[in-house]
């Protein structure tokens, strides 16, 4: 009847973090949230209003600063532009009248700057020379910088939109996903990325639905329009069907109601029907996530990823701020193990206070273990923070990206040093603590018996090392779909590295994404990982499949899988022999 | 404290020039005005200054409100008698 009322539309993309939900799309540009409110500031709050201003401009010019310093030479032209545009930050048409406005207005900053903006906008519209009229779009582009600076540093935008939304994004930094509340958002999706992304992580810890890999969400989704997100099936639709939208509410209700059920047995340990007991641990980034990880029943950090407190900063942090967070981290978790990974800085995690090298790869090029060791003194203020805050509870240390039994001695002189320094300076330490690798290099693998008479555990990385077996970027879309978990080339690595832990009497971690999807609970169960770290989130559906599941049995099950060599016939094999204990039913039908 | 000048660039007085007019004009210890004989703009903001637009052949007062400024007025001028640095020759 109405010509007008849009369709409803389907995009698939790829899972992000299972469930789902129902809302209103709020599309978040490149430069930020672009929806703009008025409101009133009094008198005496309108110095603070100022300042915030004034702040969100300080860090745009900033951030506009490292840009340029960024940019080749030979790229003049646009550095001329936005050496130009630098100067615009301050320029009284736009810095003072936006001041005098917020105060004569007694308004709020973003909607003073809006306003002066568009009025310098319409000035240059009404010239008549084509040159003046495109610096209109100058001021828009500074004006909507200094905007996204304004609306990120308050937390509390998001919340005063009185309706929860649905984030829409091309693509989400850890940046953008750390400045977001994200327990304000119902879910989200993007265009780019994959289900490993950091997004993704970040993501499912928070336990939203999203879905990644849309490639057209952003175009195809208007602000406002009702959208259903599942998380579990990697589709969203646009305007649903009433039908549609019935459906969903139902299986929403279910999908509550079974995770509610999961998660009051939660603190309960993980034990198989013939009574082993699995270890399932936490990996988290921030130290507040370790609410989240106890919540969920976690036995343990499995994985502390330390990239985060480097973010933070405009520089390397010190060694005394590295020792607060994790000696507050390891207090708050004591006795239970907390494993330290070593700094993981990577393409993933661009770090702009550290040299941009040009790298035609950076994931195949001086990351992780191969960055701190060319940067010794980077690596040993970390070493040596998580030594001292050792002697506060129960640490392990990871090293990440080991690729060589060479790496690993390295990494061992700098420890030594580590602690002669530390002893020489009197500090209090414990050099006691377990010592371990990530497997997520095929050599790696190839080398894990050599590797495993130089350290106390073994912890696999399957992120990386899927992406690297099977030769792929997880964040290339095109790819995507070959980073498989269950492919057989990852299973015989994975059962590789479990040999020589067994043979060497060593401990055997898993803290890749892989351990907390429960299609592949059995199989890693049955090749004889019995430590699994996840997202917090997870921990509560996987200790519910593992106290239905038997150990033996998985053993005699994994073998077979050893047997067959596609992924499609071992996933369709898993399904059938775990249909009981795969909790997709309630997750989704 | 006044300086007439004529832009002389082939682009004439855009973004790039009015930047640096800027930039000088803000160090001044009181207001500095560029003016076409018309339009009398702030010379410390940019945006301002490029509303003039003025194009090459334009002629351009410089005026400064303190005397204490003729130094300033001085270097935009050398500015613009400089084309903005884009000369070809």
């Amino acid at each position: 009847m109405n010509q007008d009322k849009p369709c409803e539309m389907i995009l698939k993309g790829i899972s992000g973090s299972p469930g789902i939900c129902i809302g209103k799309a709020y599309l978040v540009d490149r430069e930020g949230v672009n929806i703009i409110e008025r409101y009133p500031v009094s008198s005496n709050l309108v110095p603070q209003e100022i300042d915030r201003f004034k702040n969100a401009v300080a860090k745009a010019k900033k951030e506009h600063a490292r840009i340029i310093q960024a940019l080749d030479e030979d790229v003049s032209e646009t550095l001329n532009i936005l050496e130009t545009h630098m100067a615009l930050f301050k320029d009284k048409m736009l810095y003072g009248k936006t001041i005098d406005t917020i105060q004569s207005e007694q308004i709020n900053a973003e909607w003073a700057l809006r306003k002066v903006a568009r009025q310098v906008k319409l000035m240059f519209q009404q010239v008549d020379d084509q040159y003046l009229k495109a610096r209109g779009n100058d001021i828009v582009q500074v004006s909507d910088k200094i905007m996204s600076y304004l609306l990120g540093a308050r937390d509390i935008k998001i919340a005063d939109i009185n309706k929860r939304v649905i984030i829409v994004a091309h693509d989400l930094s850890p940046a953008d996903a750390s400045q977001i509340q994200l327990e304000r958002i119902k879910g989200f999706v993007t265009d780019r990325g994959g289900k490993d992304s950091h997004t993704g992580i970040v993501a499912k810890s928070l336990k939203i639905p999203s879905v990644f890999g849309l490639a057209r969400a952003t175009t195809c989704i208007n602000n406002d329009d009702i959208l259903v997100v599942d998380g579990s099936s990697g589709i969203i639709i646009i305007n649903p069907e009433e039908d549609t939208l019935f459906k969903y509410e139902e299986r929403l209700a279910r999908f509550a109601a079974y995770r509610a059920d999961i998660e009051r047995d939660s603190h309960l340990p993980a034990v198989t029907t013939d009574g082993v007991t699995l270890n399932l641990m936490a990996n988290i980034e921030l130290v507040e996530e370790v609410v989240s990880a106890k919540d969920n029943g976690a036995a343990g950090i499995g994985l502390f990823r330390t990239e985060f407190l480097y973010l933070d900063l405009e520089r390397f942090p010190t060694e005394d701020e590295l020792l607060v967070k994790y000696k507050e981290l390891v207090e708050l978790m004591n006795p239970q193990p907390v494993t330290i990974r070593t700094l993981d800085i990577n393409g993933d995690k661009f770090n702009p206070y550290i040299d941009p090298v040009e790298e035609a790869n950076p994931s195949l090029g001086l990351r992780a273990v191969r960055f701190c060791l060319e940067n010794k003194d980077i690596f040993i203020t970390q070493i040596k923070a998580i030594l001292r805050a050792a002697a506060f509870g129960n640490i392990n240390l990871l090293i990440p990206m080991i690729s060589c039994v060479e790496e690993i001695i390295a990494v061992k002189a700098v420890i030594n040093q580590a602690v002669l320094e530390l002893d020489k300076d009197d500090k209090i330490f414990n050099k006691d603590i377990a010592l371990g690798i990530m497997i997520e290099v095929p050599s790696a693998v190839l080398m894990a018996d050599e590797l495993a008479k130089q350290v106390d555990f073994f912890s696999i990385g399957t992120n990386d090392l899927i992406q690297y077996s099977m030769a792929i970027d997880r964040r290339n879309r095109r790819v995507a779909h070959l980073y498989q978990a269950l492919n057989p080339a990852v299973l015989k690595m994975i059962k590789m590295t479990v040999t020589a832990a067994q043979n060497n009497n060593i401990e055997l971690v898993m803290c890749g994404e892989m351990a907390g999807d429960p299609i592949n609970v059995p199989v890693l169960m049955g090749l004889g990982l019995k430590n699994l770290s996840m997202n917090a989130a997870s921990i509560p559906v996987i200790k519910k499949m593992v106290r239905d599941m038997d150990y033996e049995k998985a053993g005699i099950f994994a073998k077979k899988v050893l047997g067959f060599t596609t992924v499609q016939e071992i996933t369709r094999f898993v399904l059938e022999e775990y249909k009981d204990i795969l909790p997709y039913k309630e997750m989704e039908d | 404290m006044v300086h007439n000048t004529v832009v002389i660039n082939d682009l004439g007085m855009h973004a790039r020039p009015a930047a640096r007019i800027a930039q000088i004009a803000m160090t001044a210890e009181s207001e500095i005005w560029l003016s076409d004989g018309n339009t009398q703009v702030d010379a410390s903001s940019i945006i301002d200054i490029l509303t003039l637009c003025a194009t090459k052949g334009s002629c351009i007062h410089i005026q400064a409100k303190s005397f204490e400024d003729a130094a300033v007025v001085d270097k935009i001028k050398s500015l613009f008698d400089d084309g903005f640095g884009e000369l070809t020759e």
